[in-house]
């Protein structure tokens, strides 16, 4: 018999661009069949454009794909999954009001043609499967009446009876028990076993380690480095991940300045019922750079929002330069000097329909406003000065925002939150999807503004950033403040080791 | 360039791209000067004064809804009530005029003057226009579903005032001191219909209040991205009352012309209005999505459905197939502000990869 490649899918110079942003440029990625294939980087990195792109979900812009040898494209993941690529989202797509059965073939209904739907079989053919995944669960429970590790399960039984080949599971883990992390774990040693190719993505390099076969870094949209399990450790994966620390950025350490912010006891109640941020308190002083550190889900937008007045039901004091902010609104604490950089540019930080001036000058309309018209020279002078000390490249003020560059836009966004005149600048992501030149001038931009006397602080999810840029940090789990660092106590593995959720720092014990 | 290709959009470089581009963009003027060289050449007598100055009145009536319509518009909302608020207007100022404010404890009636009655009745259009603003902001209720609600409340409110009658010879009684209603519709100022000029007034506030002042700047920030504009401190719920506002003072302004044109006020005035209004400025480039359209663009909307109406009148052409070549002119004219929409699209990321 031939000797089987071992390479069952090929992607070859994939690149991706969205309106004002490349997510991904040239990345060539093999997957292993009877393997798990790891993909590893920092939020934004282009993990999930890729993994979009394998399965179907996006349309690359540029280079192509290989199964078995065969170039092929994919116009839908039902075609990807027809080609045997089947995708588990992190939100699973699961009918909950369906049975476990019913759920396993919506796809493609045994029976006549759809005109008679052979529940019998269905009911058999899906106990068969879970017997397979080494589960006992009766095919005809509702999927909404199952622990959500389970409907994982379900999840992959519906890709084993799509006869997947390839099956890319997107953070499994992130909402599983330390037990069904363990089973999912069995499962996927089982799936490999009998050749299944697997593409595995998640941020908590412990398990990566544990259960990856080839480990693939993305870093800023482009492959970073690959490498088998065997050669690698997690430090190297870091390294990878977070790159070397750009020394330019040393902040400077001011002492003694005034207390810009003060805020006690801040708690707010999510939709879920949850504490979202859980009695937070912390001070931010004139001229400092705090940085917030977390997983995903932490709370520091939440708590950003909170400052800023976006959740009239939150609790707790809010202080800013001596002034409470109790039972002011959101436009009110700007009047007062607070100022929201969101973490999503597009949907919360841009006016996509509106000009680079016109999306500059409205958080500050109320300043430029003469006899309710706007002052055309103010706000031009206005308009032109942020264009100039943020170096926004754009040829007039005229030209609509979306035209604009990713890492542009952003300093738009965090322009209009300048012109305010804010004593306290809240930064959500700053450096989210832009370009890593554009970050290291957004960077410079933050620490010249901290200089000027602003009080900052700036949610993130990247080490590196969070390292470069801040005098202290503070690390958020679980909507509380876990853990506080200084310029000298600051080290990548005590931030990782903070940010770990309690539920997942006991098994890793 | 190489991507460009690889993606089979190489359409030979970017000025290919920028006269049609132009062309589009420009589509209602040219559609306009289309429907009037149409008609100047095959209808005699419509490129006469007289013509115009009836075309312009008639066009002024949906153009005064139009323009409140693209506040609304312009925010992402809907008003479907303008067209009730038309008749109610009617009914108000006519029972003004004809019945007064009987003041039954005292035994008298007061009768307002003109300018009062005007007032009253472009406060009676307001008062809708709030209750809609405060149903879609206060109380949540989807534009299109509160508007259609006070669609009925106002037509009904217009048929209660008078038990469904008509309020005849609105010309007032010198006696009460209330003559002169009829100059809204038929009164000239140096030789110029006061409704026309009344619509060039009407264009010019509009417009400078949506281009000028901080509030159509807000106007254009809700429709365009409500959550940014939220955060960048624009009060969301004022702004919309405000344009719901806006829109029914422009329809009671309407509905007074209306009347006062025919002397007469009928409770079913106005029906279906808020459709030539909505479709007026759809063609004049305002998206239903919010965030993008002009003033000018809506009244220039209006010319052309005007023109269109008057012209195929005037050639003698079928009413029911009047009614399929108006449908079909708006439709022609929002599937091309998806086409401009895609080549922009279009031509940003191919830019964007050419730079890449």
């Amino acid at each position: 018999m031939q000797m089987q490649d071992p390479i069952v899918l090929r992607a070859r110079g994939i690149g991706k661009v969205y309106p004002g942003t490349t997510a991904l440029t040239d990345a060539d990625f093999d997957v292993y069949r009877g393997a798990v294939n790891v993909l590893v980087g920092e939020n934004g990195a282009g993990k999930s454009t890729l993994m979009k792109i394998l399965a179907g979900a996006e349309r690359p812009s540029t280079g192509t794909l290989d199964l078995d040898g065969t170039p092929v494209s994919f116009s839908s993941v039902r075609q990807a999954a027809e080609h045997g690529i089947s995708i588990i989202f992190q939100e699973l797509n699961l009918c909950p009001n369906l049975s476990i059965a019913e759920n396993l073939f919506i796809g493609h209904p045994l029976g006549l043609h759809g005109l008679k739907i052979d529940h019998a079989e269905q009911v058999r053919r899906a106990g068969a499967v879970l017997r397979r995944l080494g589960q006992s669960l009766d095919p005809k429970m509702l999927v909404g009446d199952l622990r959500i590790g389970q409907q994982q399960i379900v999840e992959i039984a519906k890709a084993l009876v799509e006869n997947a080949r390839i099956l890319i599971m997107d953070e499994p883990t992130s909402a599983l028990s330390a037990t069904e992390v363990d089973i999912l774990f069995r499962i996927v040693a089982e799936l490999k076993e009998s050749g299944v190719a697997i593409i595995y993505i998640s941020h908590r390099l412990e398990e990566l380690v544990r259960i990856g076969d080839y480990i693939t870094v993305l870093r800023d949209g482009r492959i970073q480095a690959r490498a088998p399990k065997a050669d690698i450790s997690v430090p190297w994966i870091i390294h990878q991940m977070v790159g070397p620390l750009e020394s330019a950025l040393t902040p400077t350490i001011h002492h003694g300045q005034s207390v810009v912010l003060q805020a006690e006891g801040i708690a707010l109640i999510g939709p879920q019922g949850s504490r979202v941020v859980n009695d937070v308190s912390f001070t931010l002083r004139a001229g400092e750079v705090v940085g917030f550190y977390g997983l995903l889900g932490a709370g520091r937008s939440e708590l950003f929002e909170c400052i800023m007045g976006v959740h009239p039901t939150a609790k707790g004091k809010i202080t800013v330069a001596g002034k409470n902010l109790a039972g002011l609104a959101l436009p009110d604490r700007i009047r007062q000097g607070v100022a929201l950089v969101p973490e999503d540019r597009q949907r919360e930080g841009l006016v996509q329909s509106m000009s680079v001036g016109a999306n500059l000058s409205l958080a500050s309309l109320w300043r430029l406003t003469r006899f309710s018209r706007v002052s055309k020279v103010l706000e031009k002078a206005s308009v032109q000065r942020m264009i100039r000390s943020l170096w926004i490249k754009v040829s007039t003020p005229e030209v609509e925002v979306t035209a604009l560059s990713g890492g542009n836009q952003q300093k738009v966004v965090i322009g209009k939150a300048l012109l305010t005149l804010p004593k306290l600048l809240l930064l959500d992501e700053p450096s989210r999807g832009i370009d890593v030149g554009a970050k290291a001038e957004v960077f410079r931009s933050i620490r010249r503004l901290a200089d000027e006397g602003l009080a900052i602080a700036f949610a993130t999810s990247d080490l590196k950033e969070v390292l470069a840029l801040s005098d202290r940090v503070l690390v958020m789990t679980e909507g509380r403040i876990a853990g506080e660092f200084t310029r000298e106590t600051m080290t990548e593995e005590a931030l990782v080791a903070a940010s770990t959720p309690r539920s997942h720092a006991r098994e890793a014990a | 360039m190489k991507i460009a290709q690889l993606r089979g959009l190489s359409l030979g470089g970017g000025t290919s791209l920028s006269l049609p581009m132009l062309l589009i963009s420009m589509r209602t003027f040219i559609a306009l000067i289309v429907v009037v060289l149409f008609f100047s050449i095959t209808t005699p007598n419509f490129l006469t004064p007289s013509t115009l100055i009836i075309l312009a009145k008639h066009v002024a009536i949906n153009a005064f809804m139009a323009i409140g319509m693209t506040f609304v518009i312009l925010t992402g909302g809907i008003d479907l009530s303008v067209g009730s608020i038309v008749g109610l207007a009617g009914m108000v100022a006519g029972g003004l005029i004809d019945v007064g404010i009987p003041i039954n404890a005292l035994g008298v009636t007061i009768y307002p003057n003109v300018v009062e009655t005007v007032a009253m009745t472009l406060a009676a259009g307001m008062v809708i226009g709030g209750l809609n603003g405060v149903l879609v902001t206060k109380l949540n209720v989807a534009p299109f579903i509160a508007t259609l609600g006070t669609l009925y409340i106002a037509r009904g409110a217009a048929l209660l005032i008078s038990n469904g009658q008509t309020f005849a010879n609105l010309v007032g009684t010198p006696a009460y001191g209330n003559t002169g209603f009829p100059f809204l519709g038929s009164g000239t100022i140096f030789g110029v219909p006061f409704s026309i000029l009344a619509l060039v007034v009407m264009t010019a506030v509009a417009g400078y209040i949506a281009t000028q002042t901080s509030f159509g700047r807000q106007v254009y920030a809700v429709g365009g991205n409500e959550n940014a504009a939220r955060l960048s401190g624009v009060r969301i719920a004022r702004i919309k009352i405000a344009v719901y506002v806006i829109s029914g003072l422009c329809a009671a302004f309407a509905g007074l012309v209306v009347s006062s044109e025919l002397v007469a006020s009928n409770p079913a005035s106005g029906e279906s209005f808020e459709l030539n209004a909505i479709a007026a400025t759809v063609l004049g480039g305002t998206s239903l999505m919010g965030g993008r359209g002009t003033i000018g663009g809506t009244v220039v909307g209006a010319f052309v459905i005007g023109v269109l109406s008057d012209g195929l009148v005037m050639m003698g052409v079928n009413a029911f197939w009047q009614m399929v070549i108006k449908g079909v002119v708006i439709i022609t004219a929002v599937v091309l502000d998806q086409v401009q929409r895609k080549m922009q699209r279009q031509m940003a990321l191919q830019a964007q990869l050419a730079s890449a």
